[in-house]
């Protein structure tokens, strides 16, 4: 295999593995994307890497110039995927950041040199996103690329995302991912439509509108713009929550058939199992499910190897997804 | 007979502090409307005016987001558990 010239080459292009051993269903097979396989860990490296070259194109950012600065709330991945791009590309790179995320998903955006900003925990993501539109308005001088409403996000897994999973399972039915910003369904999601449109999406979230109880009411409620403008509602199949005890104790399922995976990864395949449990007597399914990121990030929480419900306890107050 | 209902944080100054509450109803439209009747500080908060489920608002049964079944008309029936989740930025 040739040298790559850059890091950010090695995004894209990951393995999927079957995973049917934990099917409850011998008519539905499971295989498991694994986006940890990113030089930044997750899924959102692509999204990271989209954003800065679609700004790039767009004449937003100029690659060379000294002194550009960009901001981006986030709860992690994609703030450490910019962090990463912008470390290589000469960015500096401010994260809005709510204060409840995992030790180690500062660690990583510290140590690409990523400037931490921080908001209230109580208020999620939600918290973390009004403050970098407050703090973009202020400073229009910085670039905000807004992983929330730029079409770049979704492209990035219409583009790769989708197209991987069709060239290495074709037999897909069921695609299944984790709703976060929506880009991962809304792309790969509509790239499998456009080439089969029998395929069903079912998007899986965490119960995060109980966990954030920094809402006041439920006019501060949020529905990413690119959701809304590529008509998010009338593509998924099906949406579900997974709650913390589930997506925990799928976790360490997959532990045990060998794969090392985060805790919304579990979520996730917690959503395939689901999906797979209603296959009907007479059908078949290949349900394609989206591990965003490995384990490493969630060792702190004790995961694996601690008590499951101390586990869950703790799950409840931390942004996994 | 009648089913559980999960509510969110800022739904429960509505219930005295209740995390989860009785309704009857056969339907998700027969729940909330009955939710509202009893406690009818919910009323704007759930419901549009034309009685249509208000865009922050999710609904789920048995977890899955009414949205993507029937919406109001999604059926009801003993032991499902409904909740209702405020709709917030992930990722």
């Amino acid at each position: 295999m040739a040298p790559y010239d850059s890091i950010l080459d090695l995004i894209g292009n990951t393995p999927m593995v079957e995973v049917s051993r934990l099917s409850p269903n011998p008519r539905a097979r499971i295989f498991m994307k694994l986006e940890g396989r990113n030089p930044g860990g997750s899924v959102k490296d692509r999204v990271a890497l989209a954003l800065v070259e679609q700004a790039e194109k767009d004449g937003i950012l100029e690659p060379g110039r000294e002194g550009q600065v960009l901001i981006e709330p986030t709860s992690g991945n994609t703030g450490i995927g910019l962090a990463l791009v912008c470390r290589v590309k000469g960015y500096h790179l401010k994260v809005v950041l709510p204060t409840n995320v995992s030790v180690e998903r500062r660690q990583l955006l510290e140590l690409w040199g990523a400037e931490i900003i921080e908001s209230p925990g109580s208020e999620g993501s939600n918290g973390a996103v009004r403050m970098a539109r407050q703090l973009a308005a202020a400073h229009p001088e910085w670039v905000f690329l807004y992983q929330y409403a730029n079409l770049a996000n979704p492209a990035a897994h219409y583009e790769g995302t989708g197209p991987e999973i069709w060239r290495d399972c074709p037999e897909v039915t069921h695609f299944v991912a984790g709703l976060g910003t929506s880009g991962t369904l809304l792309g790969a999601g509509r790239y499998l439509k456009d080439q089969n449109p029998d395929v069903k999406v079912w998007a899986v979230e965490p119960p995060a509108g109980e966990m954030v109880d920094g809402l006041r009411n439920l006019d501060d409620g949020y529905i990413p713009p690119i959701f809304e403008e590529l008509g998010g509602s009338s593509l998924l199949d099906r949406k579900t929550v997974v709650r913390p005890r589930e997506s925990i104790e799928w976790t360490r399922r997959l532990a045990e058939v060998g794969l090392f995976v985060g805790i919304s990864s579990g979520a996730a395949m917690a959503g395939a199992v689901k999906c797979a449990g209603e296959v009907p007597e007479d059908g078949q399914a290949v349900i394609v499910v989206i591990s965003a990121d490995d384990g490493w990030k969630y060792l702190s929480t004790g995961a694996w190897t601690d008590d499951l419900d101390t586990v869950v306890e703790r799950a409840a107050s931390i942004i996994y997804f | 007979m009648p089913v559980d209902v999960r509510l969110p944080t800022l739904l429960r100054s509505q219930t005295g502090g209740r995390s989860t509450v009785s309704v009857e109803g056969k339907t998700i439209g027969d729940i909330l409307n009955e939710l509202v009747a009893q406690y009818p500080g919910m009323g704007g908060q759930l419901l549009n005016e034309d009685g249509t489920l208000h865009r922050f608002v999710n609904v789920y049964v048995n977890d899955d987001d009414v949205r993507y079944l029937d919406l109001l008309d999604t059926p009801v029936k003993p032991g499902d558990e409904v909740s209702i989740l405020p709709a917030v930025a992930g990722g």
